[in-house]
């Protein structure tokens, strides 16, 4: 602050050598914001933003991620509810294939599957051997009787709270990092980096593996597990985003008005950065749906009975060349979520880039 | 360039020593002890704890647990073989785990470059949107769903290539993990190589190669290319990363005999020596692959160089 404050005031337009006037910090107060100051909104970053949205919603495949995703939360949030059956719920009815209502006089989703055996194959319906007939699972049922719409939904939910969870502390996280590093500078900045360089040496996967080891898990322990693994990323397109603007105008009016260093970090700085850190969250929460479906793999995951897309496959597993039909529905629905973030995420990054034009 | 490659490899022994202290101290924290079987009285678990150095104070431990990590004495398998030297598991199953991994990265770069390549020439027309797709597609699936596919058409009903690893035939064996890896380091090549194509040909030392009255092959590889592989070697180190990840589960679903299995094992059995120094093995790779990038592209970049020591 110091050295802005000289350089702030050495190119004073004024000639003040002949008053003995010494500038006080009572001279530049800033102003709060009240009911009678009034923002100037009708240009700046109004017409950024409306170009940003055209440019998104120009994009074909940003626009067809959008839906899915819209699609995909809707279920997860109601999905569950679309059905008599809870997550947890065991029955009798295990390993039933899907059946839906309607769509089974055609021949397909009947309930029916083909069992090979080492004598042949034949067709069999679990809902007509257990006479079942007004029951439908619409995607079947897994070993132990629990229906696996709903546990698939369910599944979602879990695998969007801790990957959305995750990504949003550690772009908390990385940001405020980034920017401080990068704003201060010197000796703060070369700590702070060495810091940075060090922890980037590690390889996360393996830190997270090894504190999952101990902590027992849970949606917490894996959110907070998760947490170290991609702040790095965020704090440093946070730092080059700084390293950008901070000799800009803007940065030294606010500093000429007094303005703390925290307040132009936050208030002044951050607001100019946040395309390129939602881009950076949108390609974030898939890996960390993949690192979460990683860790139920190894059998680090969510305990049972609550489940997440990647317990299911993991579950789906073990009877993948006997019925299909149980790994299905989870991977389907885990490659549209990376799909459509992934697709958000470089429909964004394209829209928010102004060296793109359109064309 | 002899200051940076010393600073490069001074942060890098830093890095491998902190490592060293999370995982010791992480291995302090590990629930339970490898000892918990109930048949053990209090004397003979004592005498298990001195045989193993466990009784003495911390300090000593890790000073002794340092030194035996670099010279390659990892200690013994409490579980999975019980009292096997984790130097000589590992020794046999290495091998193995580089051999696909080499594979993978092998066939993801070039397939990678290709892709994108092709799709940067014909920029914006269907070949550039089937190229984006497949990269899309290979960027969401995770590597084991991509086992599992493979696994189960081309192991279970066509029965072209094993469905489980064989080692009478490693080469044919591992051709299905291969691909599976090799997906996500594919995909994020192509999607990058694209990108940097694109940039480079609307380049002016590009119009002013064309306007030279030089095409087609030469103008891509000899002028695009070249350039355009510059920053596409600093995505294949977190890539060659990832795909070590990736290989765990892959090597899990084809049963190899790898190093990515036998850390799965370890976990699911509490076997915190085998975890531990495996976990040390990954890390070392995973720092000698940053390093040799870095220098990698310091070199070739002057740029780089040049920036990172004025800084």
């Amino acid at each position: 602050m110091a050295k802005a404050q000289t350089k702030a005031a050495s190119v004073v337009p004024f000639d003040c050598s002949g008053r003995d006037y010494e500038p006080v910090p009572g001279d530049f107060v800033l102003k709060e914001y009240g009911a009678d100051s009034e923002l100037d909104t009708n240009f700046a970053s109004q017409s950024f933003w409306k170009e940003v949205r055209k440019k998104f919603f120009h994009n074909k495949g940003a626009v067809v991620g959008l839906v899915f995703l819209c699609i995909l939360t809707f279920f997860a949030i109601f999905g569950p509810f679309m059905t008599p059956y809870s997550y947890s719920e065991q029955s009798a009815a295990h390993n039933l294939a899907p059946r839906i209502q309607g769509i089974e006089n055609m021949g397909i989703f009947d309930g029916s599957e083909t069992m090979t055996t080492t004598t042949g194959s034949k067709k069999y319906n679990g809902y007509a051997e257990g006479k079942l007939y007004d029951t439908f699972y619409w995607f079947g049922t897994d070993k132990y009787g629990r229906d696996i719409w709903t546990r698939t939904w369910t599944g979602a939910r879990v695998s969007l709270i801790i990957a959305v969870a995750a990504t949003l502390i550690d772009m908390v996280i990385g940001m405020s990092y980034g920017l401080i590093s990068g704003y201060f500078g010197g000796k703060t900045d070369m700590i702070m980096q060495r810091f940075v360089e060090v922890a980037n040496g590690i390889p996360r996967l393996v830190i997270v593996t090894l504190l999952l080891l101990i902590l027992k898990p849970g949606m917490i322990t894996i959110i907070f597990a998760l947490m170290l693994t991609e702040w790095i990323g965020m704090s440093r397109i946070a730092r080059a985003e700084m390293l950008k603007l901070k000799e800009q105008e803007f940065v030294y009016a606010s500093k000429t008005l007094d303005a703390g260093s925290f307040f132009i970090i936050f208030k002044d700085i951050l607001p100019n950065i946040i395309g390129p850190i939602i881009t950076q969250v949108m390609f974030s929460i898939p890996t960390a749906i993949f690192t979460e479906a990683f860790l139920s793999f190894v059998g680090l995951g969510i305990p049972v009975p609550q489940c997440s897309l990647g317990s299911l496959i993991s579950e789906g597993y073990n009877s993948f060349t006997t019925h299909p039909y149980q790994i299905i529905p989870p991977i389907i629905v885990m490659a549209l979520l990376m799909l459509s973030f992934n697709l958000i995420a470089d429909g964004l990054r394209e829209a928010l880039d102004p060296k793109i034009k359109e064309g | 360039m002899k200051k940076y490659i010393l600073k490069r490899v001074l942060i890098s022994l830093f890095t491998l020593l902190v490592i060293l202290f999370v995982l010791f101290v992480l291995m302090q924290l590990m629930p339970g002890s490898p000892f918990n079987d109930e048949k053990l009285n209090d004397s003979q678990r004592a005498q298990l704890y001195a045989k193993y150095g466990l009784d003495k104070p911390v300090v000593i431990q890790f000073l002794t647990y340092v030194k035996n990590m670099l010279t390659g004495d990892f200690g013994v398998s409490y579980n999975i073989s019980k009292n096997t030297p984790i130097s000589e598991l590992i020794a046999t199953r290495l091998p193995i785990s580089m051999e696909i991994g080499f594979f993978a990265v092998f066939l993801g770069a070039i397939v990678g470059l290709i892709l994108g390549v092709i799709a940067a020439i014909w920029h914006n027309t269907i070949i550039d949107n089937i190229c984006t797709i497949i990269s899309v597609i290979g960027v969401s699936v995770p590597s084991y769903v991509f086992a599992l596919f493979l696994s189960y058409q081309f192991g279970f009903k066509a029965k072209i290539f094993p469905m489980l690893f064989d080692s009478k035939m490693i080469m044919k064996s591992s051709v299905l993990p291969s691909i599976a890896l090799s997906m996500f380091t594919m995909a994020s090549i192509a999607r990058f190589t694209r990108s940097e194509m694109i940039e480079v040909m609307d380049s002016d030392y590009m119009l002013l190669a064309e306007s030279k009255g030089l095409s087609g092959r030469a103008l891509v590889f000899r002028h695009a290319l070249r350039n355009a592989c510059i920053p596409i070697i600093t995505v294949l180190a977190p890539l060659i990363v990832d795909l070590m990840t990736g290989s765990l589960v892959v090597e899990k679903i084809f049963a190899i005999p790898g190093i990515g299995s036998l850390l799965v094992n370890a976990i699911q059995s509490n076997d915190y020596n085998v975890v531990i120094s495996l976990s040390f093995i990954y890390s070392a790779m995973y720092i000698f692959i940053m390093l040799f990038v870095d220098i990698l592209y310091g070199i070739i970049d002057p740029r780089i160089r040049l920036s990172k020591e004025g800084s």
